[in-house]
């Protein structure tokens, strides 16, 4: 693979391939039904050889730049940096196409999806960015597409809903469990078993069988090696922490990679505290991977609650297990009210409005401020909060979360 | 415990073709008589499923029986507890359907032990694939418990044989592209699958996914040594269909399949 980052040697490499199995240490692997192993399998080899391919790299930078809006910023935030006493900048991915970093993987997975001869994507979709932003990839690369949504989801989040639809896309009710992301998933999941010999699986996250986990942060590494070469230019040096939000785990797994292999650079997940499945969960088996999961003593998986629809999941990424098994990472959870607090706190003071997922990761460097004083920190700013604005309203109106307001 | 491989074996070399009905375990007060009554209707085996909250493999109606079982308090141990005996007052083997994570959870060597300390003879686990079986497999193997390894329509024909090597009991061959779940006609993968199959295998082979009557059965046995039929009794069973009658009706399929 033509990789630029620097490699440690005789070290393998952090953040580098899996295993054969598709194994980060002992998480991940590919447990599907018999059905798809075979898709699994050529997934990943092509994948692997596409990877390899200047030619398709070429295509996805192209895309990137001419249409998504890569690079995007690295954004010095002044004035809640003098506030917080630490010196904070933003990884706008928050103002790339479709208004998240899901723009990545989606124009990386659409356009493997063609070269695979498949006419036809399947995406899974909680708070429903991410199948817009599959719809959005389907509708440039003239793919067909059909999204799975819990009917929870789709009532919460109709205007997604319109959206997709304008953008071409097919939209299917999840009507089975607690009808939102996970039940889309299972949906997803059973529509490509019924349909896989036309159909790509356009997963969201970096969850799922061997090569997702892996191929889906290699099309959000740009993300890390964007923001590592900004901040050089910028500083003159590597930050001291950088911090993401962690659903599935795939802005934090992009921004990571590109600052995993400097030892000195602190990595920070936020979960949602009704969600934490890095921070506490329990090794399990769903959706394709061995990871950290939130389940009963008898293996039964739980719901996860947040008020981010898009961290609403009670699984996270192998990698991230992994990264937090070795220590590499650190997973820390916070609270719907304080996520709400710094969710306003930027907008007051920077005038930007982030998405709830990505108020989590400030939520933690507000809460270490005092630990962080003086330092530098990098933040994935991962979506902008328009999606957001109308639920927080609602949320405020009623007198916030436990008192905060 | 019953052997299941043995079980399954004698009854094809008396010429018999292999029926096995499916039941939710746990789904109401009277499914432990449901799969009595079924082994008194000619089963060869009874598959029982054990509820799990994300059933990747099943179509709406066990989803449907999956959440009315989970709903009601069930668990692997109920229905374990609840199973107890039963395999060797009817005669008739029971094989566990249900998804990895409640054995990892509970680890492999232990949920084997539980498997077969309720005499139970084997076990399906859809979404472990012949790749991640290993340790399930052997942890199985140890207890004497079948691991039961399904083969589907998209494998290459290299893949068959390491299927049927690894798999106990029987062979499972899926018979469609899809999910659990009724459907109108027999998939014609369902014997093409059959035939793969039984080319590379002396196995049992049992075709499963979308068997939906007796028709369809015969039709499938036309190749295959038997049949698993699931969706179309849980739904006959969640629209309120007694025992005795969800009895008749897979005794009549034991007809079918007998006159051919
Ligand atoms: C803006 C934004 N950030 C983060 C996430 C969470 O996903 P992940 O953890 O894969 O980055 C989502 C998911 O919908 C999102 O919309």
């Amino acid at each position: 693979m033509a990789l630029s980052e620097p490699t440690m040697p005789g070290a393998s490499r952090v953040m580098g391939e899996p295993d054969p199995t598709g194994r980060f240490g002992r998480f991940g692997g590919r447990f599907v039904p018999e059905t798809l192993v075979p898709a699994c399998a050529e997934l990943e080899r092509a994948f692997r050889t596409a990877w390899a391919d200047p030619g398709f790299r070429g295509e996805l930078d192209h895309l990137g730049r001419t249409y998504a809006g890569r690079p995007s910023l690295l954004y010095e935030a002044s004035r809640l940096s003098e506030e917080l006493g630490l010196r904070l900048l933003l990884k706008r991915e928050d103002l790339n196409h479709t208004g998240s970093h899901k723009i990545n993987n989606v124009l990386g997975q659409a356009l493997l999806a063609k070269r695979m001869g498949k006419s036809h994507v399947i995406a899974e979709t909680g708070a429903g960015q991410h199948g817009v932003a599959s719809a959005t990839a389907a509708a440039l690369l003239g793919l067909e597409c059909t999204v799975y949504m819990g009917e929870v989801d789709m009532a919460r989040q109709a205007l997604n809903v319109f959206r997709m639809r304008l953008l071409g896309a097919r939209v299917v009710p999840a009507l089975s469990g607690s009808r939102t992301l996970k039940d889309a998933v299972n949906e997803a999941m059973r529509a490509w078993v019924a349909d896989v010999e036309r159909s790509h699986y356009l997963l969201g996250s970096v969850m799922g069988p061997h090569p997702y986990p892996w191929m889906v942060r290699e099309f959000h590494r740009v993300i890390g090696d964007e923001a590592r070469e900004q901040c050089r230019e910028m500083t003159g040096g590597d930050p001291d922490v950088v911090v993401a939000c962690v659903g599935g785990g795939s802005n934090a797994a992009g921004i990571f990679a590109g600052f995993a292999e400097l030892p000195d650079v602190r990595l920070i997940g936020v979960e949602p505290a009704g969600g934490a499945a890095a921070s506490r969960g329990i090794p399990g088996v769903v959706h394709g991977s061995v990871s950290f999961l939130l389940q009963d003593e008898f293996g039964q998986v739980q719901e996860a609650h947040s008020v981010s629809a898009g961290l609403d999941y009670p699984g996270v990424g192998p990698e991230h297990s992994h990264l937090a098994d070795t220590g590499r990472a650190e997973y820390h959870p916070v609270t719907d009210a304080q996520v709400l607090d710094a969710f306003g706190l930027l907008a007051r003071t920077e005038g930007i409005i982030p998405a709830l997922e990505c108020a989590h990761a400030l939520s933690w460097i507000v809460q270490e401020r005092e630990s962080l004083r003086g330092q530098t920190v990098i933040m994935n700013l991962s979506g902008r909060g328009d999606k957001d604005v109308a639920q927080v309203q609602e949320i405020l109106e009623a007198g916030g979360i436990g008192g905060v307001s | 415990m019953i052997d299941l491989e043995a079980h399954l074996r004698a009854a094809r070399s008396a010429g018999r073709k292999l029926l096995v009905p499916y039941v939710s375990g746990g789904l109401d007060d009277e499914w432990v008589d449901l799969v009595r009554a079924f082994a008194d209707a000619g089963a060869d085996a009874i598959e029982v499923g054990i509820p799990f909250s994300d059933p990747v493999m099943d179509g709406p109606t066990i989803q449907e029986a999956s959440v009315v079982a989970l709903g009601r308090g069930t668990t692997p141990t109920s229905v374990l507890h609840d199973l107890r005996g039963v395999a060797d007052e009817t005669g008739v083997p029971i094989v566990v359907m249900t998804y990895y994570n409640l054995a990892y959870r509970a680890g492999d060597v232990r949920f084997a032990q539980q498997l077969a300390e309720a005499g139970v003879s084997g076990a399906i686990l859809p979404d472990l694939p012949l790749e991640e079986v290993g340790p399930w497999a052997e942890a199985a193997d140890r207890a004497g418990v079948a691991s039961v390894l399904l083969a589907a329509p998209t494998a290459p024909d290299e893949r068959l044989p390491c299927i049927c090597a690894r798999s106990r009991g029987f062979v499972y061959a899926v018979s469609l592209l899809g999910v659990t779940g009724e459907r109108t006609e027999l998939a014609a993968t369902a014997t093409v699958m059959a035939e793969r199959l039984k080319a590379v295998t002396d196995l049992p082979v049992l075709v499963g996914v979308g068997i939906s009557n007796a028709a369809q059965a015969v039709e499938a046995c036309a190749v295959a040594d038997g049949v698993i039929m699931a969706s179309v009794l849980m739904r006959m069973r969640l629209e309120g269909t007694s025992v005795t009658d969800l009895g008749a009706y897979v005794a009549s399929v034991r007809r079918a399949l007998d006159e051919g």
